[in-house]
């Protein structure tokens, strides 16, 4: 039997890939996080659900290390982030990204990605060399943009995509980095309905040797998509389990009252 | 995955003829800049050389980094406060002289751009501020500095022991040589991988961390340069007119710059030399009659920011790239 090929820094268990542990956030006296305790499974899609201001953003950026936590444990495959930079967690592997869509808007679809691959490969500090030097980028940007479905566009500025095509390029630079662990912030709030299936299909394809969480509210997405879904209210979760066991759950009923969903 | 060549095509380059239209424009300016001191008062030009080197260095900071330095007088007023002192007392060769000025400029630099960058936006900019106040009243204190009086009848020296600079024409061209050399820099700087990496900071900070970078380390270097490049800018200016002032570490310097690069545009190349031609011009003319020269300027200003945001080169760009 052929083993698959052990990604590296990485061992293989059961372990799970995250494991989080009484975290807690306030904001001055605001808990936007409480107590949090959970554990996400390697190799499968998590939703995260919960209604508007229920923590999630926050849970996100409490993960990636962009707020520190007042509280509580995080670690990513075995070792403690608790205490980690940001820029580190992404480098072992956790990449997030922004509800509101993070594209840099003056450079083009193109130098977008590109500037996410001149890390990995080495070439980000070359301060004496000219652009020459990323020609070698060239062809893995075209393919990730290609994947995405925006190749196409690669020459024009990124301010000037749609709404969607800023977040398939999100997606697309957020690939570039070949991250193990992918957090996706809504990435279909706001899209087009046909952008919703197409966008659907490409997280299911990209998640297929990585971990995803994301938060989504289209409950049908979740149902199509996700392995697990935690529901989150008011900072804390209450319940988790996979879609069909909490779909019928009291709390998340009450959670999602006054959403359109039954 | 697959190995199949499915053929992706690349972003285009920049059309030939555009390469063309700019090295033209280039080869223009290059033999402008050889000639102009057989019609141009050569001191005029210095200055306006030293200005537009200091307002670039700034740019470099503002225009492609996104951080408003409100104290690059510190850089640029210790670079010819250390090169005026190392030339006049300790009698050092003009080109030593202005390696020390740089040096010193770009360790204030690092000094002060470890506090800086620790914050961010205005009071990244009052940061600055503060702390080249301090510096003013470090150099007003300085037992090298002389306090009002500055450092005087700076000798312009010679250079390799040969080339006497006290002649106006043989220090413009030292000093164009000063400048391409500090423009070439920065060319470098931001059409390199690095400076790619610089854009994406300015562009979206929170996006380039969680690309992995370390934001602040690309911040720093870049504040360090663009001292060390003001540095450069104000111990030439110390040689030309032979002295270091109070004046020079001011923060209306400062201010100037920070001017010039608005006016002329930010984040382009050129931009900052237009701003500081236009300035220095008026400020020269103007001088020698009765208007009042800095509510000219002021107007100016606010004229060139409500109608052309992007500055005078912003303009040019625009029509340029109109078919
Ligand atoms: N930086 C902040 N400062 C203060 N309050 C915040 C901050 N970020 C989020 N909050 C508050 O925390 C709560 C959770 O916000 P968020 O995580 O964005 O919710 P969600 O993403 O679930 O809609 C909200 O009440 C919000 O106002
Ligand atoms: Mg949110």
């Amino acid at each position: 039997m052929i083993q698959e090929p052990v990604k590296e820094g990485y061992a293989v268990s059961d372990a799970p890939i995250l494991s989080i542990r009484g975290l807690c956030k306030s904001f001055g006296g605001f808990h936007a996080v409480k107590d949090v305790d959970v554990d996400f499974q390697r190799g499968q899609i998590h939703a995260l659900i919960g209604p508007n201001g229920a923590g999630k953003s926050t849970f996100f950026s409490l993960l990636s290390k962009f707020h520190e936590p007042t509280s509580g444990t995080i670690s990513l495959a075995g070792q403690d982030i608790t205490r980690t930079r940001p820029e580190k967690v992404v480098r072992m592997g956790m990449v997030r990204s922004f509800q509101i869509s993070a594209v840099f808007p003056e450079m083009t679809v193109f130098e977008n990605v590109r500037v996410a691959l001149q890390r990995r490969t080495g070439r980000d500090i070359q301060f004496w060399c000219g652009l020459g030097l990323l020609d070698g980028l060239r062809d893995e940007a075209m393919y990730l943009l290609d994947r995405v479905g925006i190749a196409d566009l690669a020459d024009k500025r990124a301010a000037d995509l749609s709404y969607g095509r800023k977040r398939t390029l999100e997606i697309a630079t957020t690939l570039a980095l070949d991250p193990k662990v992918i957090l996706l912030d809504e990435p279909m709030a706001g899209m087009a309905v046909e952008d919703i299936g197409m966008v659907s299909a490409l997280i299911k394809e990209i998640s297929h040797d990585r971990t995803t969480l994301m938060v989504e509210h289209n409950l049908n997405v979740v149902e199509d998509l996700c392995d697990t879904a935690t529901v989150l209210a008011r900072g804390e979760i209450v319940a988790k389990g996979t879609f069909s066991e909490i779909r019928n759950d009291s709390e998340v009923r009450r959670a999602y009252i006054g959403t359109d969903y039954d | 995955m697959s190995n199949t060549t499915t053929h992706i095509p690349g972003p285009t380059q920049s059309l030939p003829s555009a390469r063309a239209l700019k090295l033209v424009a280039f080869a223009v300016l290059a033999v402008a800049l050889l000639i102009a001191p057989a019609v141009l008062y050569p001191v005029f030009l210095m200055k306006i050389l030293c200005f537009a080197l200091f307002a670039s260095a700034l740019n470099l900071l503002l225009g492609y980094t996104g951080l408003l330095s409100f104290g690059h007088a510190t850089f640029f007023g210790g670079g010819a406060y250390f090169t005026a002192y190392c030339v006049k007392a300790l009698e050092v060769g003009p080109l030593t002289g202005i390696l020390i000025g740089v040096a010193g400029a770009a360790v204030l630099g690092l000094a002060i751009g470890v506090i800086a960058i620790r914050r961010q936006g205005i009071y990244f900019a009052m940061t600055t501020l503060a702390l080249s106040q301090l510096a003013y009243f470090c150099f007003l204190r300085a037992p090298f500095t002389n306090a009002e009086d500055g450092i005087q009848n700076v000798p312009r020296g010679t250079l390799f022991g040969v080339i006497d600079l006290t002649d106006h024409v043989t220090m413009y061209f030292f000093v164009l040589t000063v400048f391409a050399i500090g423009m070439f820099a920065i060319w470098r700087i931001v059409t390199s991988p690095f400076g790619e990496v610089v854009k994406a900071i300015r562009e979206n900070e929170q996006r380039a961390i969680s690309l992995g970078y370390n934001v602040n380390r690309y911040k720093l270097s870049v504040f360090t340069v663009s001292a060390a490049l003001a540095g450069l800018a104000g111990s030439t200016k110390a040689l030309v007119f032979q002295i270091a002032t109070l004046t020079d570490v001011s923060w209306q310097m400062s201010g100037e710059a920070i001017l010039m690069a608005l006016l002329g545009g930010l984040g382009t190349l050129t931009g900052p030399s237009v701003g500081a031609t236009v300035i220095v011009t008026m400020q020269n003319y103007l001088a020698a009659t009765s208007v009042p020269v800095n509510v000219v300027i002021g107007v100016v200003f606010v004229i060139s920011v409500l109608l052309f945001r992007k500055g005078i080169v912003g303009v040019f760009q625009r029509f340029s790239k109109a078919p």
